[in-house]
C-alpha cells in the first residue's frame, strides 16, 4: 500500500459542496469546525474553477515539525493524525498548514480556549481502538478501518474529488486528461490554472481522410 | 586620575558590549517523535480481524470504482 492522497479535478468540481456535506455529516462535526470546504477562484466569472480543500496528508508535513506537544503522527499509508490529548490548542499548526486545514472548535479565541485541534483524518480515526465510541467522539468515523475510503471522495457526484493510493487515483487523472483530448501540459490543466485561455491544436483522428 | 578614568572607560565600554556577541539567528531544526499512544492498524481488529490482504483488496477495489471509464466500458 502505497501513500494515500487526495486529488481534485478542478476541471469537474462544480462547486456542491457535497464533500463539505458529506464529512461533516460522517463525523458528526460541531458548528464552526469545516474539515474539508470548497473554494473557488474567480467565482461569478465565465470560466471559474473550484477545488475542495483539506488536509492535503503532506509528506513532509509542517503541523508535525511545529508542534510543540509532538502530537502528530504518521501512519503507515502516510496519513497525518494527531493525538487529541496531547493537544493544547495553540494554534502553530494552523499557522504552519498552507491550506489551512486545523480547525478549532471555539474559533479564533485566546490562546487556551481555542479548543483541541481538529482536522481531516483521511476517515481513518486516530489513536484509540479502531471503530470504538472513544474514537468516533474525538476523531469521528474510521472507514479506512471498514476497507472504505473517505465519504467526501465517495460521495464526489462528479468524481471531481478522489482518494486513495497515490499511484492508482494519479492514474486515474492522467487516463481522464487524456481523454479531454487537449495536448501536451494543456492536459493537465495547468494553463487553465496559471495561464491564458488556449485553444489546443486539434488532434488528426486516425484513419480520417 | 587620568589613567583611573581611562581604566574605568575601558571596564564599562568592555562590559556593556560583552552581550553583543552574534549569535545565529536561525532555529536548528529538531524533528519531535510522538509519544502519544500508539494507533492500531487499519487491518487489526474489526472486519478484517488482521487480514491485511483481504483489508488492501477492498480498498483497491474501491479505488478502482473511482474511475468511470471502467465502470462504463
Amino acid at each position: 500500500m502505497a501513500r494515500m492522497k487526495f486529488l481534485c479535478d478542478a476541471e469537474r468540481c462544480i462547486e456542491c459542496n457535497g464533500c463539505v456535506t458529506a464529512c461533516k455529516n460522517e463525523h458528526e462535526l460541531p458548528w464552526g469546525v469545516n474539515r474539508r470546504r470548497v473554494v473557488t477562484i474567480n467565482d461569478g466569472v465565465p470560466g471559474e474553477k473550484s477545488i475542495s480543500v483539506s488536509c492535503m496528508h503532506c509528506s513532509d508535513a509542517p503541523c508535525m515539525a511545529v508542534c510543540p506537544t509532538d502530537c502528530f503522527y504518521k501512519t503507515e499509508e502516510g496519513v497525518v493524525l494527531h493525538n487529541k490529548d496531547a493537544c493544547i490548542g495553540c494554534g502553530y499548526c494552523f499557522f504552519a498548514c498552507p491550506f489551512g486545514a486545523p480547525q478549532f472548535p471555539n474559533g479564533p479565541a485566546a490562546f487556551g480556549t481555542r479548543g483541541k485541534m481538529d482536522k481531516c483524518t483521511f476517515c481513518a480515526g486516530g489513536p484509540e481502538e479502531n471503530g470504538s465510541k472513544a474514537e468516533y467522539e474525538k476523531y469521528g468515523s474510521n472507514r479506512i478501518s471498514e476497507g472504505k475510503l473517505p465519504a467526501c471522495a465517495e460521495m464526489c457526484a462528479t468524481k471531481a474529488l478522489l482518494a486513495g493510493d497515490a499511484p492508482v487515483i494519479s492514474d486515474i487523472f492522467r487516463d481522464r486528461a487524456l481523454r479531454r483530448g487537449k495536448a501536451g501540459d494543456a492536459a493537465w490543466g495547468w494553463t487553465t490554472a496559471y495561464g491564458k485561455p488556449e485553444q489546443a491544436a486539434p488532434v488528426a483522428k486516425e484513419g480520417a481522410k | 586620575m587620568k589613567k583611573a578614568l581611562f581604566l574605568a572607560l575601558t571596564v564599562t565600554v568592555g562590559l556593556s558590549l560583552s552581550a553583543c556577541g552574534e549569535y545565529s539567528q536561525v532555529a536548528s531544526y529538531k524533528p519531535g517523535n510522538y509519544q502519544g499512544k500508539s494507533d492500531t492498524r487499519p487491518w487489526e481488529g474489526g472486519q478484517f480481524a488482521g487480514n491485511k490482504q483481504a483489508w488492501e483488496a477492498a480498498l483497491n477495489s474501491r479505488n478502482q470504482t473511482q474511475n468511470e471509464y471502467k465502470r462504463t466500458h
